[in-house]
């Protein structure tokens, strides 16, 4: 990257007017990493103002440069990586030409930061308090006892329950919510003008993320602190910001205020990324999914001219493959890393994805009923019935910890239930391990896993992996027609057929989960078990993913048992839908029916916790509280009671509610009467007149 | 831990219950050493006379009775009781041990440390690149080398340890040494591992953004989670060095522990091995309790559990 | 895209570059093997039958060469290790002299007598110290070699067994290996063969049975792992036997560290040996053997001028356990790469 191609890009988001200095600035930001195939720029050219009090939000899909940039800021890049070109200036000061001792004090000083996994950023072996009483005793130069003061009244901010107890604590002793609300504690302590967050709420359930955004936004508020919000996540970004960039491949690529991108978008990478997210208000019959096609260049191998252009629907050869492609100016605060911006009609719609019809289910193949699995004394399944038909799509959501994976693996026969049945094709398999299995049943029930990078095994071909279901599962004993299928079964999945030599290491984590699809599909099974397959996916990538499934659905009549913790996933793949929450199930019915009034409480909570990522839409807020029973000790009466906002005091706390049924078998586990549930608002309140 | 001891014991028990271990001994009481033939008569005489007729249980239980009274048999090579035989030697290797570990913890955990707080760094490969060399020496290498250097050629320190003129702290530093310049390398090595393993973790990149000093850092957050495991790593040098020490006493003839061992295997003096042998296990056994209560007290996730 | 993909290669057959090098090696052990057990076997031909193999070594150097040209300490490790086990298939077709004939006793290095050149000069019976230490590195390669991978097939299958199906295969073998490392390894090993009696056999069995256990407790662990991760229980979910999964699943993927743990056990085992011999226990006198070596030199030329008898034989050890663990190092390197 040459630095005269940046000459004029000044442009870059910030609410606040010429004339202030801003607290945070990023002026031609390049970082490199040096790596052993050479040099490798992970950040280019990246500007960014940020006023005081400002929040301002960064997403993109995994490697595009996102926490390259926040520890670029604070200048801990490992050893392997440096600030190659530009500057950071906190308050006009240059943070890149600061020593050692300047930067200690800018550190946990001016500028805090809070990272995604909360566990692994404290210090296993040290206590919470004096962990966090580290930062006065550093900064203020108090005493011990001041400082652990200091600590308890932050803690208590924070709203962390037992403030008492968790400053003697060792950070495994809380859950990973409480953990977090130790981390952004520890960062506020020292009072910074900049707080950066690295996907703070990523590996947290939604309810216990919602709770977090929360807190961070008011204690933002409250101490005038400007963030830089990273996130993979939009809707979570519009819900916390007020400016937003968004990267790709390690550039800006389109920069302004949060509504206003989102609802003039001017560049076709961010208008890709809108379209490719699945939302809980509108199911796949109204709104279907485009997709993104390709994949992010490695960052070693950008393409000449605009690094979005292979993948660019608007691509035009000889204006998008040429020179570097400079930010463009749109308004005073929103601008756009695209050639043609001028060019390109915004306001026609995007091409539509394929449109879907409903099909009519069959007969049941799988009925689940009354099936309990525990482990010692918890009860990881406790009398769970469910039945899935021919060819729909059954989604069982909860957060974690709730009994979905345990399902799954009672199901395939890696467990065996506790009582109850499972039954396939009117035969209970429930207690027979899937060693024991015939192969027809077997054959019948397979699986797409979660964990793109574990599913195939590393050492054998892809070609391989898949042809060892079709002789096994499949029976095909002659080899030239095994070879046939596996070529097909790539087809099918819409990967290149020389695929077959690779190992997984080759392929990226879409690719890989391809393959895993493949590979369940490969013996022509009547139930696919789906735990998790999109969530470690890139948005654009998830999408596709998705589709894939529809399809394979539309073409093979295929059942999918689809278990996830992401409802707008849910909301966009099933047809009907099982609402658990430790071990039970507190509500079922078809998807539209779940996702409107009457809601579970839980579910409704859920729901409420979801970001959307439109700015027109006006969400109803329910708040509860982050703290999940332990699964070893549920309460006595409904599950959800210690947390539930209507809870009725002696009722919900004792007696076990039994499952009222609305409309097309709609059932609901809550003692709240049918009226109540009725009358209940629905979470998406309004559309704002745009 | 008391189930493992007992296991142990027994099988030890069993072995020098075989014929091939009683015939030895009973020739050796029977004849002395030039004995060679033993007839099958004053076999099973020796045999009834010593009650070695009665159920295995009830004799293993027995002998379990008189072990913990310290009565651990007669050697015949040194015609003294085996347990003040036993006492003595363990108390020269004893002492061995004790220099050993005091001067073997700090120069390793210092080179670990030192080494694993900048991965690759000139530091960090000087002190690799010697901790491999060292461990690669074989025991008797390492004692040959030294001896014909320091001792042969140098004549700094003398060649034996055998301390005929009474307690010499110098016959002790060529047996030490030896000892040294495997195990320092072995566990340099192992705490550079875990200190590297903390030092690329998110809790120091939190220490490190909270603006502590590199020093407070590292004093106060690495280097107590980088050295758990060599602590617990300690201990289990109990295990190795009573391996070690039978070849390093046998070559610098020090009067200890593993060449009691030693001599008692090559001459027959059974119930000497057979004491030996329990000692060692015994200590091993120990050692790794210690080891896994050290790591249960350092870590607190796992104390609470205990 | 055409069905010209080859069938073979959905199978994920073709001999790999490491299959090629673990027959190669194969067959260099074989050889040696049958020529020191059965040292009779060829008649005239005897100092022959071990040459083949001195090519299949040129190959397995070339092979292992380009594989971890990545690590400058992996290639030095790889040359001293081929450095000896060259010699020990060389040796018997070298022109030296006899390594059991006393021919004068305590000659300085570099002087002759009788036409002869004694290069290292020969020891206190007179024998040539170059040879004895040339042909010692035939058994002590031969023994070691044999010995450790005695104790890998065990500890494998332990291992995998007790990682992989767990209940009472793992409480039943965890227990047992718990039983066995209680004791230190010189006294499992001194008291095995004081009980089993001296003989090659009994040193393979001993030191398998002191070095299987804590080859199981890897394995175990690192089965463990394996087993929790999805494509293990895709495998399940597809009806596989447990031993298709062990060997065909998790081996393949558990080989890097194992091969790591194999090259410093196999120091282990080439020091523990030599520590017998040196002991006087294990293998027998009088073929030359570095243990043995620098055990009758100790006994009879402890003083600075017959220095040479201790060095030669201390050195040639060290170099080749030097070989063993600069290859593991530079293998952990190489790992810790991609
Ligand atoms: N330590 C490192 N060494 C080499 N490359 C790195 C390193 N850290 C990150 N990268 C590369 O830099 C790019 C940006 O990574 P990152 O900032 O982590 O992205 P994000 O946070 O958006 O997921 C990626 O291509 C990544 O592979
Ligand atoms: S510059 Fe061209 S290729 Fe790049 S985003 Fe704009 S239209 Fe697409
Ligand atoms: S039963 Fe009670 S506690 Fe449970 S969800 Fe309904 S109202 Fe809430
Ligand atoms: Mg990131």
């Amino acid at each position: 990257m040459t630095n005269t191609m940046n000459s004029g890009e000044v442009i870059s988001a910030g609410t606040a007017g010429k004339g202030q200095v801003p607290v945070l600035e990023c002026r031609d930001l390049c970082i490199s990493y040096r790596t052993r195939a050479g040099e490798v720029p992970a950040v280019i050219n990246f500007n960014m103002r940020l006023m005081a009090g400002e929040a301002h939000g960064l997403v993109g899909e995994s490697g595009c440069g996102k926490s390259t940039v926040a520890l670029g800021i604070m200048r801990y890049l490992g050893r392997n990586g440096f600030i190659k070109s530009g500057d950071i200036l906190l308050n006009g000061r240059s943070i890149v030409s600061m020593t050692e001792d300047e930067l200690a004090q800018v550190r946990g000083g001016d500028i805090a930061m809070i990272y995604q996994e909360p566990m692994a950023s404290l210090n296993p072996t040290m206590r919470i308090g004096e962990q966090l009483a580290e930062v006065p005793m550093l900064r203020e130069g108090l005493g011990r006892k001041a400082a652990m003061a200091v600590v308890e009244k932050i803690l208590a901010k924070v709203r962390l329950p037992d403030v008492a107890r968790v400053v003697k604590a060792f950070p495994h002793e809380l859950s990973g919510g409480q953990q977090q609300r130790v981390v952004i504690a520890m960062a506020l302590l020292a009072n910074p003008k900049v707080l950066l967050l690295d996907e703070p709420t990523t590996a947290l359930d939604v309810t216990v993320e919602a709770g977090i955004v929360e807190l961070v936004q008011e204690l933002a508020a409250e101490f005038n602190t400007a963030m830089v919000y990273i996130s993979h996540n939009l809707g979570l970004i519009l819900e916390t910001c007020e400016s937003i960039t968004v990267m790709y491949s390690g550039e800006a690529i389109e920069t302004g205020p949060v509504a206003e991108v989102l609802r003039e978008v001017r560049h076709p990478y961010t208008k890709g990324l809108i379209n490719s997210i699945p939302r809980i208000d509108v199911s796949r019959y109204e709104r279907p999914l485009t997709t993104i096609a390709g994949q992010l260049p490695l960052p070693s191998a950008r393409p000449q001219g605009c690094f979005f252009g292979p993948r660019c629907s608007n691509f035009v050869a000889g204006t998008c493959d040429q020179a570097h492609v400079q930010m463009v100016p749109i308004t005073a605060t929103h601008a756009s890393r695209c050639q043609r911006v001028a060019e390109i009609d915004w306001e026609r719609p995007a091409e539509e994805g394929k449109l879907r019809q409903k099909a009519e289910p069959g007969e049941v193949l799988l009925d689940i009923k009354n099936l309990t699995k525990t482990y010692g004394k918890v009860k990881a399944n406790n009398n769970i019935s469910v039945e899935a038909r021919r060819g729909e799509t059954v989604a069982v959501v909860g957060e974690s910890g709730c009994g979905k994976s345990t399902l799954a693996k009672v199901i395939l026969g890696l467990e065996s239930a506790s009582s109850g049945a499972v039954e396939l094709g009117g035969k209970d398999i429930g207690k027979t391990p899937v060693t024991k299995r015939d192969r027809e049943t077997v054959r019948n029930l397979q699986m797409v896993f979660q964990n793109p990078f574990d599913t195939l095994n590393p050492s054998q071909t892809i070609g391989f992996q898949i042809g060892r279901v079709l002789r096994k599962l499949g029976g095909i004993k002659d080899e030239a027609e095994v070879q046939r299928k596996v070529l097909e079964l790539l087809d099918t999945v819409k990967l290149p057929r020389d695929f077959v030599f690779r190992r997984p290491r080759q392929l990226s984590g879409g690719q890989k989960q391809r393959i895993g699809i493949a590979r369940a599909i490969a013996g022509e099974p009547t139930v696919v078990i789906a735990d998790e397959p999109v969530s470690a996916l890139d948005v654009s990538v998830q999408a596709a993913v998705s589709e894939l499934l529809l399809d394979i659905q539309e073409e093979k009549g295929t059942t999918f048992f689809f278990i996830s913790h992401d409802l707008s996933v849910v909301r966009y793949l099933s047809d009907r839908v099982v609402v658990m929450y430790l071990g039970q199930i507190v509500e079922q019915g078809p998807t539209e029916d779940v996702f409107q009034p009457p809601y579970h409480p839980y579910t409704e909570a859920l729901l409420s916790s979801v970001p959307i990522s439109d700015p027109s839409i006006v969400k109803r807020k329910v708040v509860v509280s982050a703290d999940v029973p332990s699964p070893s000790e549920p309460p006595p009466g409904c599950p959800f009671s210690t947390r539930c906002p209507y809870a009725i005091k002696g009722v919900c706390d004792k007696d076990q509610p039994q499952a009222k049924t609305f409309a097309n078998g709609h059932q609901i586990a809550c003692h709240l009467s049918a009226e109540t549930l009725l009358a209940m608002q629905p979470i998406i309140l309004d559309q704002k007149a745009s | 831990m008391a189930l493992l001891m007992a296991t142990v014991s027994l099988l030890l028990f069993a072995i020098f219950d075989s014929d091939q271990f009683r015939k030895q001994i009973a020739v050796a009481e029977l004849g002395g050493f030039g004995v060679a033939a033993l007839s099958e008569a004053d076999y099973t005489d020796w045999i009834a006379k010593r009650g070695l007729d009665a159920p295995f249980l009830e004799r293993y239980v027995s002998w379990v009775g008189q072990v913990f009274q310290g009565n651990l048999g007669h050697s015949l090579e040194y015609n003294m009781p085996v347990s003040s035989l036993l006492a003595d030697r363990l108390t020269s290797t004893g002492i061995l041990a004790f220099f050993f570990f005091l001067a073997m913890v700090p120069i390793a955990f210092t080179l670990g440390i030192v080494a694993g707080i900048k991965e690759g760094g000139l530091l960090d490969r000087i002190i690799s690149i010697g901790s491999v060399v060292s461990t690669s020496i074989p025991q008797i290498a390492t004692a040959v080398l030294l001896t014909v250097f320091l001792s042969l050629g140098l004549g700094w320190l003398p060649s034996k340890s055998a301390m005929v003129a009474g307690f010499s702290m110098k016959e002790l530093v060529l047996p030490i040494l030896t000892l040294l310049i495997y195990d320092v390398g072995y566990v340099a090595r192992m705490t550079r591992a875990s200190m590297i393993e903390v030092m690329s973790s998110n809790y120091i990149r939190t220490a490190t953004l909270k603006g502590l000093s590199s020093a407070k850092v590292i004093l106060r957050h690495a280097v107590r989670n980088a050295l758990i495991v060599p602590v617990t790593l300690v201990f289990l040098q109990l295990n190795w060095l009573l391996s070690h020490i039978v070849v390093v006493e046998v070559f610098f003839q020090y009067n200890g522990f593993g060449q009691m061992l030693y001599n008692a295997a090559m001459y027959g003096d059974i119930e000497v091995l057979q004491a030996a042998a329990l000692t060692a296990s015994m200590v091993a056994v120990v050692s790794q309790l210690l080891s896994d209560i050290a790591y249960a007290l350092l870590n607190p996730r796992l104390r609470e559990v205990k | 895209m055409s069905h010209s993909i080859s069938l073979q290669k959905t199978r994920g057959a073709g001999l790999s570059r490491l299959q090629l090098v673990l027959g190669l090696m194969g067959f260099i052990w074989l050889s040696l093997c049958v020529y020191v057990i059965f040292p009779d076997a060829f008649g005239a031909y005897q100092s022959y039958i071990t040459l083949p193999a001195a090519a299949a070594v040129v190959a397995v150097y070339v092979l292992m060469f380009q594989m971890w040209r990545g690590s400058r300490i992996a290639i030095v490790g790889l040359s001293l290790v081929s450095f000896w086990i060259m010699v020990s298939v060389l040796v018997p077709a070298l022109p030296l002299i006899d390594p059991n004939k006393p021919i004068a006793p305590f000659l300085s290095p570099g002087s002759s007598k009788d036409g002869l050149t004694f290069w290292l000069g020969t020891d206190m019976r007179g024998r040539d110290i170059l040879s004895r230490a040339l042909w010692g590195s035939q058994r002590i390669l031969v023994w070691g070699i044999t010995s450790t991978a005695s104790a890998y097939f065990v500890g494998i299958s332990l291992g995998l067994m007790a990682g992989y199906l767990r209940g009472w295969w793992d409480e039943v073998f965890s227990y047992l290996t718990n039983v066995l490392l209680s004791f230190p390894v010189m006294v499992l090993l001194i008291l095995m063969l004081n009980y089993l009696g001296q003989s090659p056999f009994n040193v393979i069995l001993a030191i398998t049975c002191s070095s299987a256990p804590s080859i199981m407790r890897i394995v175990r662990g690192l089965a463990l792992q394996e087993r929790s991760r999805d494509y293990v229980h895709a495998a399940q979910v597809r009806g596989e036997s447990a031993l298709w999964i062990m060997v065909m699943e998790i081996v393949p993927n558990i080989r890097g560290p194992l091969i790591v743990d194999a090259c410093l056990r196999l120091g282990y085992t080439t020091v523990a040996i030599t520590t017998l011999t040196f002991l006087g226990l294990g293998l027998q006198p009088p073929d030359p053997d570095w243990g043995l070596m620098i055990r009758e030199a100790t006994s009879s030329a402890m003083v600075w001028k017959f220095a040479y008898m201790l060095i030669i034989p201390s050195l040639s050890i060290t170099t080749l356990i030097l070989g063993f663990n600069l290859i593991a190092d530079g293998l952990r390197e190489l790992s810790l790469r991609d």
